[in-house]
């Protein structure tokens, strides 16, 4: 794109954003009016957003293929719930866990990052998968000698943020409008998407963003261009864990209950599949893809009984197995006709635009 | 007689196998500062496997490094190009996916700071850095002569215009000395002659230049010294028109049958 296509575009983008702006403020009340159900499938929408902003960096930008990024997300979940919860009678305030279980979930991602540094692709893959089940395990089992995560039945009871008497969990009129619990977590998880979106632009357009990408694009280049491929591989596997660790927190107090069976292999690939669909390195893309993901199931399962009970008079086919069908199908048509994602990176974009010249 | 702070670059005895095969044996030679050096001889005779092990990619057998005062051995890739060697690969290494502009860019990164909490602040310091960055990466595009490449893909470039990209990657990381592996390969005679001045450029503006290159013409017309492998030992060494004149030099481009040298391929 020109500069002055680019100027020329400008208003036009601006008014854009206003229109979406002015949307995801009365979304709320749209869908609450449909039913509650999809307020809180929406939140939940927003937390698979932050996870593949935060797997993109690893996948999308440094191109190294992680299959157990859900653990950090249980991290940063267990992190909350247990410091926030009768389980071990500690209720600390979320602004103080969220900074700690990102921070642990940092750590993890830098215990994974450094033993798989020589890996790629296939190999990776297989490690960082073979990491996200060690950690479900533990999740499982460290409740014995010393019940430390209340193995497979999970910690509940688990607090929700409050602000000194302001709790996100108990509804509240205003202005006439009854603000829910959900709806007042829809406003928290929408503002932190913003400044996850914003970070992420900006790590892109940046010094570490570029040599994230040169390393994706070849590795002994970046190495011959003075770039200590290590510590930014690093930097890529911190980074994009403290964000599932972030999001894993909100999960946890919006949840009010968690255990192991929330983060299993399959999320991974939830997530891996969003990044992947949506367009692999593009943060919008990326974003598409988890709304799509989030709620084309949801869609199905509203509408897939009602639909055949009409129509067939009795139930066919559950809904689950049309759900598996589609995602199935989606993928292959993917792979033939959109293998750079729905909404694929500018540089891919780029190089169609001057194929054309 | 050069004194000790004109040579830019020792390579002593230098050792290279792989498996059964000796790449190198015993390559020494002595870079100057300010000079382009050339080093020629016959495909496989280890110019490329001289290249990556003084940068790093290689672990050298036996000999060693010495590169502007300091040893060289062992150390990584990207401290070799720290410590000030850049260089470009024979068979083009870009960041396809990435423009031109960012590639040259990316060449900035070890002599740029700007952190994960710069990116995300935005502080003034990395803004400041941004700008100088893409501005340094403008000029060194136009300075190789492909600034109008500069929002294109590296990949989308023409074949010539990738091999000036990569020699604009190169110089952003401020090197004591720029090493080319066959920058002219697949480029026809006037992108060549053009290639020609680029480098006669470069070094008039104060860099080291190490070239490999095939073009004869090339190499004696730009090398202040010349070296000659063949077989992974240095078989002459010199000033180009008495290493042209050089019977061994001549046998070993001509093919001449001769009795298998010892450190031969087996
Ligand atoms: N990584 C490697 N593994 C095994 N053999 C190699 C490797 N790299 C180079 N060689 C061998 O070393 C010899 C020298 O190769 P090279 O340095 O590429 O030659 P040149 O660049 O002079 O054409 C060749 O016989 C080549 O096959
Ligand atoms: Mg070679």
């Amino acid at each position: 794109m020109s500069e002055s296509s680019w100027f020329r575009t400008k208003p036009g983008i601006f008014t854009g954003i206003a229109i979406i702006a002015a949307v995801l403020l009365i979304l709320p009340f749209m869908l609450a009016s449909v039913g509650t159900a999809w307020v809180r499938i929406t939140n939940l929408a927003i937390l698979f957003a932050l996870l593949s902003l935060g797997l993109n960096i690893v996948v999308g930008f440094a191109g190294l293929l992680d299959l157990g990024y859900i653990a950090f997300y249980g991290v940063g979940a267990y992190t909350y719930a247990l410091l926030a919860s009768p389980h071990f009678n500690l209720h600390l305030p979320f602004w103080v866990i969220l900074p700690i279980g990102a921070l642990l979930a940092c750590i993890f991602g830098v215990m994974l990052g450094a033993p798989t540094l020589k890996l790629r692709g296939d190999y990776l893959a297989i490690v960082t998968l073979g990491f996200g089940e060690i950690v479900r395990i533990f999740l499982n089992n460290l409740s014995q000698p010393f019940n430390i995560t209340n193995g497979p039945q999970g910690v509940s009871r688990i607090d929700p943020f409050t602000v000194g008497s302001f709790s996100f969990s108990k509804p509240e009129t205003l202005a006439g409008l009854v603000f829910s619990g959900p709806i007042k977590y829809y406003y928290l998880l929408l503002l932190v998407l913003l400044v996850v979106i914003v970070v992420n632009v900006r790590l892109q357009d940046s010094r570490i963003g570029r040599a994230w990408v040169a390393i994706r694009e070849d590795e002994i280049a970046a190495q011959a261009m003075g770039i200590n491929t290590r510590n930014v591989k690093l930097l890529a596997f911190a980074m994009g864990a403290s964000f599932g660790g972030i999001a894993g927190g909100m999960f946890s107090a919006i949840q009010g209950f968690i255990s192991p069976e929330s983060f299993v292999l399959v999320e991974s690939i939830m997530v891996l599949a969003m990044v992947v669909l949506g367009g692999m390195g593009n943060i919008w893309g990326v974003i598409l893809g988890a709304i799509l993901l989030s709620f084309v199931p949801e869609i199905l399962r509203y509408t897939v009984e009602p639909f055949q009970k009409a129509v067939f008079g009795k139930m066919l086919v559950e809904p689950e197995v049309i759900r598996m069908l589609l995602f199935g199908l989606a993928l292959v048509l993917m792979m033939l006709y959109r293998p750079a994602g729905l909404w694929p990176s500018r540089t891919r974009r780029r190089e169609l635009a001057s194929r054309d010249k | 007689m050069a004194t000790d702070s004109d040579l830019l670059l020792q390579a002593v005895d230098i050792e290279k196998r792989f498996g059964g095969l000796t790449a190198l044996s015993n390559v020494s030679l002595t870079i100057r500062r300010g000079e382009v050096y050339g080093l020629i001889g016959p495909n496989g005779a280890g110019k490329t496997t001289l290249f990556n092990v003084l940068t790093g990619l290689y672990r050298a057998d036996g000999g060693s490094f010495r590169f502007d005062g300091r040893e060289l051995a062992g150390l990584k890739p990207f401290r070799v190009a720290e410590s000030g060697i850049a260089r470009t690969f024979q068979n083009i290494r870009l960041f396809g996916n990435m423009t031109a502009l960012e590639n040259v860019m990316v060449g900035s990164h070890m002599r740029t700071r700007a952190g994960i909490f710069g990116a995300i602040f935005r502080t003034g310091a990395t803004v400041r850095e941004e700008t100088q960055v893409v501005r340094k990466a403008h000029e060194l595009l136009a300075y190789v002569g492909i600034d109008r490449h500069a929002n294109n893909t590296a990949r989308s470039l023409p074949y010539g215009d990738q091999r000036r990209l990569e020699i604009a990657r190169a110089l952003a990381t401020e090197p004591k000395l720029l090493a080319l592996d066959e920058p002219a390969a697949g480029m026809n005679p006037t992108e060549r002659q053009a290639l020609g001045q680029l480098i006669a450029r470069i070094r008039a503006d104060g860099t080291t230049v190490l070239l490999i290159e095939h073009d004869v013409k090339l190499v004696m017309g730009l090398c202040d010294r010349v070296a000659v492998l063949e077989y992974g030992k240095k078989i002459a060494e010199g000033v180009p028109k008495d290493v042209q004149r050089d019977p061994a030099v001549i046998a070993a481009y001509l093919g001449t049958p001769k009795t298998p040298a010892a450190g031969a391929p087996a």
